[in-house]
């Protein structure tokens, strides 16, 4: 379970590197179960030359960005006039995919490789595979979180864990569910690590190169961070300690207050919306199903009719079904995988938000409750001073002294949790907007495409209905 | 057919109007259903007939029917003996409304539950499957009544023009004629034996063929039937979702609104694809699986009549054996193999002219059902282009 202490206590022991863990067949004395873990083998030839040259350090930004596959992250070049920027936007050439897992019948792990094309001066070189397992993306998600998540910052949240679908992977099923499964994470990984590298900041982070570069990571060991139901109770702890704020309002709160609100809102009706779409995304899959089976009896009904021409007609109708079947298959998993996916993640993402503001709320409840330990001190003084025990006093006024540091630390903190908490928020609803965007349009686009396909279809069947005589 | 609905202020009451395109093929006898009222759940049917037979009092009239009228009308024909060598069409099924009340009770009760724009959204989607629901009833009881009037012989029904023509309710004469019928009816197996007919030995090349036929096209024909509507009912569901899928888009931010308006007609278009595909396809298939029936039954009738005939030979045999009653046997023999003959003959024609009709029927349906799907997708294809364009110029 994911607790609160994790967030705040920077202090925690490095997980433990096991040198060959690798190899075993992972067991793990905590909570975390045997299958989480799996990783798949890549099989991709991977350019691994490229890496040992060190000290080749290419120029950056001239060069093109290696041609991989799925989509950049790039930021937008020509941005509006931003708030409270402070960095410039940095053009990045970054692409990230995940490509290939495979199963390795031996290990039961399912890794992925990933394989980047860069053109940033930072990496070592242009395009580079490394192999990861699962695991390793809740190792990384872990440790952001533990360093950047008290700060203020939205650390995108990984994909959920699934006993289910990796019980099948491991047991060989080779059904089309369990290659969904795979597809269905190999994706959601890949969205994921897309995110964090977007961010100025987390891409700056070093265990996010070691993540992108290093050929083998120390095994992972706690990352019995991220079950769903684990995620669900830790955004519930935030909201409860936001409506727990009585301080009264200035002007920088009531944008807060407004923002978590929005949030609010828009969590909720993310997650309407993803149970609708869950439903199209049912329905026609059951319409592909049904598409399929009617045409087969409409084939029966073709060779059974013992007119020629209308026997003719039928059986090519029942192509035409087949066809149009075949479309319906390929648009579910585009609703599923643009439009559905999508609102999964970004209920997640908005946990991740309200998380920030916890982490807010937190600080100023530091903030606070300093300032109330500092009044404790000073009446203490006074009651001291007014009961006439001299020898007590300086303890007294060191008290004071050291709370008063810590009150001026702590506001000052809590202004810079703030300004960063808001800083973020902007960004990410930028970003959000973009995304939506890009993805709505990638999704009607398939949907066009489609009936576009249909069209064809039905033109080509039109001749053959006239024939019939 | 253009049909306009109109909802009362009480929405258990609907009305539509239709403007008939149709063609009858013989003007002396034209009729159509422009008309249609529901209250509750019954439907009231205007028949509108045009004739210039001498045999109607007026050149032109209108009556209202229900569905039970049609059915009574049906039942007496199966009914009159002289109509046994005919494929009689087949009665046209009860308007079915359960879809759309059920979804009607879903909406009342959710009301206070639901958003505005939640609640325009059912509202819609109950209309168009009323709609859908009553172009599907008017039609199968108007090609119920066109196939009465194109053929030469029901057209002269006595019973037909009192439909047609009788100006008062005729729920009152439909119990008088039951209680003249009542025991008949109950002699009377409408449907089809199976197994009288696959067990006649058949002598007739042109009959064993179009048993044969019969038989193995019902099943398959039933099937396709089942598993179009599966098919069906799944496309309403699609359409269902994009219609809640842009009742809530159109909540979000502001900066993708336009786009996913659009896709509340994208909705449209794609509930219109799936009615249109049902009206044509689906329909046509639930009919002719009616229709073969009906001519199952005339098979049935037929070969029943030949068993008659056989037993009345036996009879007959057997009158002679015994000397006794001769003449009546000889008679009686006579009858039945007048009888057998008369439906052979007529059983011929009706089922050659069955064939023509259906083939005409799939190909009349398949490239409407084909234009009409081109034309949704087509209409698709640009409302999703202007949405791209809109999201991409942003």
């Amino acid at each position: 379970m994911f607790t609160e202490e994790a967030l705040t206590a920077p202090a925690q022991k490095p997980p433990a590197s096991s040198s060959s863990s690798s190899r075993t067949n992972g067991v793990h004395s905590e909570e975390q179960d045997l299958f989480s873990e799996a990783t798949v083998e890549l099989s991709l030839d991977s350019p691994l030359n490229d890496r040992k040259k060190k000290d080749a350090v290419k120029p950056s930004l001239s060069a093109p960005a290696a041609s991989v596959a799925s989509s950049s992250s790039k930021a937008p070049s020509k941005t509006l006039e931003e708030l409270e920027e402070e960095e410039s936007e940095d053009k990045f050439d970054l692409n990230i995919s995940v490509t290939n897992p495979e199963k390795v019948a031996i290990f039961h792990f399912l890794s992925f490789s990933f394989f980047k094309g860069t053109s940033l001066t930072m990496f070592r070189s242009k395009t580079f595979t490394v192999r990861r397992r699962f695991s390793d993306f809740l190792g990384l998600y872990e440790k952001l979180s533990e360093k950047h998540s008290q700060n203020g910052y939205i650390v995108p949240p990984p994909p959920e864990k699934s006993i289910l679908g990796m019980t099948k992977v491991k047991v060989g099923k080779e059904d089309p569910s369990s290659a969904e499964f795979v597809e269905r994470r190999r994706a959601a990984l890949e969205r994921y690590l897309q995110r964090v590298v977007c961010h100025p900041s987390l891409l700056q982070d070093p265990d996010v190169r070691e993540f992108l570069e290093k050929e083998e990571l120390p095994r992972a060991v706690s990352t019995q961070a991220l079950s769903g139901a684990g995620f669900l109770k830790m955004l519930n702890k935030a909201t409860d300690a936001v409506s727990k704020m009585t301080i009264k309002m200035n002007e920088q709160d009531v944008w807060f207050d407004e923002k978590i609100q929005d949030v609010e809102n828009e969590e909720q009706h993310m997650r309407k919306l993803h149970v609708m779409v869950e439903s199209l995304v049912n329905h026609r899959k059951e319409l592909s199903g049904n598409t399929a089976v009617f045409a087969k009896s409409v084939a029966m009904l073709g060779s059974s009719e013992d007119n020629t021409a209308l026997s003719r007609a039928l059986s090519q109708l029942a192509e035409v079904e087949d066809r149009i079947e075949q479309l319906h298959q390929e648009q579910a998993s585009n609703d599923f995988f643009t439009f559905s996916e999508l609102l999964a993640d970004y209920i997640r993402l908005l946990g991740a938000v309200k998380g920030c503001f916890d982490q807010r709320m937190k600080a100023w409840q530091r903030w606070q409750d300093a300032e109330n330990m500092l009044q404790k001190k000073r009446e203490a003084e006074a009651k001291l001073l007014w009961a006439n025990k001299p020898d007590k006093l300086q303890q007294a006024k060191d008290e004071i002294a050291e709370w008063e540091a810590k009150v001026t630390q702590y506001e000052r903190e809590f202004e810079r949790i703030s300004a960063t908490v808001r800083k973020e928020v902007i960004r990410f609803d930028k970003e959000k907007a973009r995304d939506f965007k890009r993805q709505i349009v990638k999704y009607l686009e398939s949907l066009l495409n489609s009936q576009q396909q249909l069209i064809k279809y039905w033109e080509a069947f039109l001749p053959e209905a006239k024939a019939i005589a | 057919k253009i049909y306009e609905p109109e909802v009362h202020s009480d929405r258990r009451k609907w009305r539509m109007r239709s403007v008939s395109v149709d063609l009858n093929n013989d003007a002396s006898l034209v009729i159509d259903i422009p008309d249609a009222l529901c209250e509750r759940d019954k439907v009231k049917f205007t028949v509108h007939t045009k004739t210039t037979l001498s045999s109607f009092q007026k050149p032109e009239f209108s009556v209202p029917r229900q569905h039970e009228d049609f059915i009574w009308l049906h039942d007496t024909i199966v009914e009159t003996e002289e109509y046994a060598g005919f494929i009689i069409p087949p009665a046209p099924p009860k308007p079915d409304f359960e879809g759309p009340r059920e979804k009607m009770h879903k909406l009342g009760e959710g009301e206070s539950s639901m958003t505005k724009e939640e609640y325009a959204k059912m509202k819609q989607e109950l209309e168009a499957e009323y709609l859908a629901v009553f172009k599907k009833t008017v039609q199968v009881h108007e090609v119920f009544l066109q196939r009465l009037s194109s053929h030469p012989m029901f057209r002269k029904d006595r019973n037909f023009q009192i439909f047609l023509e009788y100006d008062q309710d005729l729920s009152v004469r439909r119990k008088n004629a039951k209680e003249m019928f009542g025991g008949f009816f109950k002699n009377m197996v409408k449907s089809a034996d199976e197994v009288l007919i696959s067990g006649v030995k058949e002598v007739d090349e042109f009959f064993e063929q179009e048993k044969n036929f019969l038989l193995d096209y019902s099943i398959k024909i039933k099937d396709a039937t089942a598993k179009a509507e599966k098919m069906t009912r799944s496309h309403k569901n699609v359409a269902d979702d994009y219609n809640h899928i842009s009742g809530a888009l159109n909540n979000t931010a502001a900066d993708n609104n336009t786009a996913f308006k659009n896709m509340c007609v994208l909705q449209k278009v794609e509930d219109r694809m799936a009615s249109d595909q049902e009206l044509k396809l689906t329909e046509l298939l639930r009919y002719y699986t009616r229709d073969i029936q009906a001519a199952k039954d005339l098979l049935y009738r037929r070969a029943r009549a030949l068993a008659d005939y056989e037993n009345s030979n036996k009879a007959l045999d057997k009158a002679r054996l015994k000397g006794k009653d001769v003449a009546q046997a000889e008679e009686n023999q006579k009858q039945c193999l007048q009888k057998f003959d008369k439906l052979s003959e007529s059983g011929k024609k009706e089922l050659t002219s069955f064939k023509a009709r259906r083939v005409v029927a799939f190909r009349k349906n398949l490239i409407e059902m084909t234009e009409l799907e081109i034309k949704h997708a087509k209409n698709s294809v640009s409302l999703l282009q202007g949405s791209i364009e809109i999201l991409k110029s942003n």
